[in-house]
């Protein structure tokens, strides 16, 4: 199989990947929030202690 | 061993802690398998194409999404009857995760359908359901952080979500129940819909990746809540003292 192939998926790239970035996309975003919201919430948290 | 142990915030707390990177890992693991089966390996499908690959995702966001709501669900049933404040943060902790694959089950099946019923968006039973799942999750979160008072928000959220959760049995057997364009349940155990054994195990192995990684986000949110809300008690300093 050679790679032109693989991305043009039968003609349907643009749906293939369109669903597959979008959810890419989603989770990353989603990681990274959270990471940002953890961190935030531990600041809070050392605030108190100090 | 005490159940009721891991109810309370302080016990949950590191035990999440421990937790999640392992459920991360597995996550990333099967996405990694599941990905190969399902991109590589598994064959064309021979009346869709290639397009039918969006399968891969499609079926794991929309099944997670709708469990994520039961579980929800359960732990609403632990919050009004058993009064844990913990059931209460799991909740809030599950809402965003499965309010996005949800999202997703949307989106990849609104392009799924454009190259293969010809329309983006159709209100078939299903799919507005599935939208209506949508709505409850983003109705649960606005609800939840509308209400000043904590107690009282848990309980609100957690009625509304018991209540609503009719609505994920709806969904799953839409298309018995009325004519549906969307096609019926893509693996059941006595139809053959899905023939190749690469196709069955991609599809398998990316709705567990889906799983362990809903599950690994609700742990990681859950010690966030915990310390939003419960910051202040003297019992958190040491947890963050051990293991921040």
């Amino acid at each position: 199989m050679n790679w032109a192939e693989f991305f043009s998926m039968g003609g349907r790239g643009f749906y293939v990947w369109g669903s597959y970035g979008a959810f890419a996309l989603v989770i990353t975003l989603e990681i990274v929030l959270l990471r940002l919201r953890a961190k935030r919430a531990a600041a809070l948290l050392n605030g108190v202690k100090s | 061993m005490n159940l009721y142990k891991y109810a309370s915030p302080v016990t949950f707390y590191p035990l999440a802690g421990k937790m999640w990177p392992w459920f991360a890992t597995l996550a990333g693991l099967l996405a990694v398998a599941g990905l190969y089966l399902g991109l590589f390996v598994a064959p064309v499908d021979f009346q869709q194409g290639e397009v039918y690959r969006i399968l891969y995702i499609h079926v794991p966001a929309s099944v997670v999404g709708m469990f994520v709501y039961l579980v929800m669900a359960f732990y609403g049933v632990l919050a009004l009857t058993l009064n844990t404040r913990l059931s209460a943060m799991m909740m809030e902790a599950l809402a965003p995760t499965g309010a996005l694959l949800t999202a997703l089950a949307l989106w990849t099946g609104s392009l799924w359908g454009r190259p293969t019923w010809g329309t983006y968006w159709v209100w078939d039973a299903r799919i507005t359901s599935t939208l209506l799942l949508l709505f409850l999750y983003v109705g649960y979160l606005a609800l939840v952080h509308a209400i000043e008072d904590k107690r009282r928000a848990d309980k609100a959220g957690a009625l509304l979500v018991i209540v609503s959760s009719i609505n994920v049995p709806i969904i799953y057997f839409s298309v018995k129940w009325w004519n549906t364009l969307h096609q019926g349940s893509s693996v059941s155990l006595a139809g053959n819909a899905i023939a190749s054994p690469a196709m069955r195990w991609g599809l398998l192995l990316m709705t567990l990746a889906c799983w362990m990684y809903a599950i690994a986000m609700t742990l990681v949110r859950v010690r966030a809540i915990i310390r939003e809300r419960e910051g202040d008690a003297a019992w958190m300093a040491d947890a963050a003292g051990s293991k921040a």
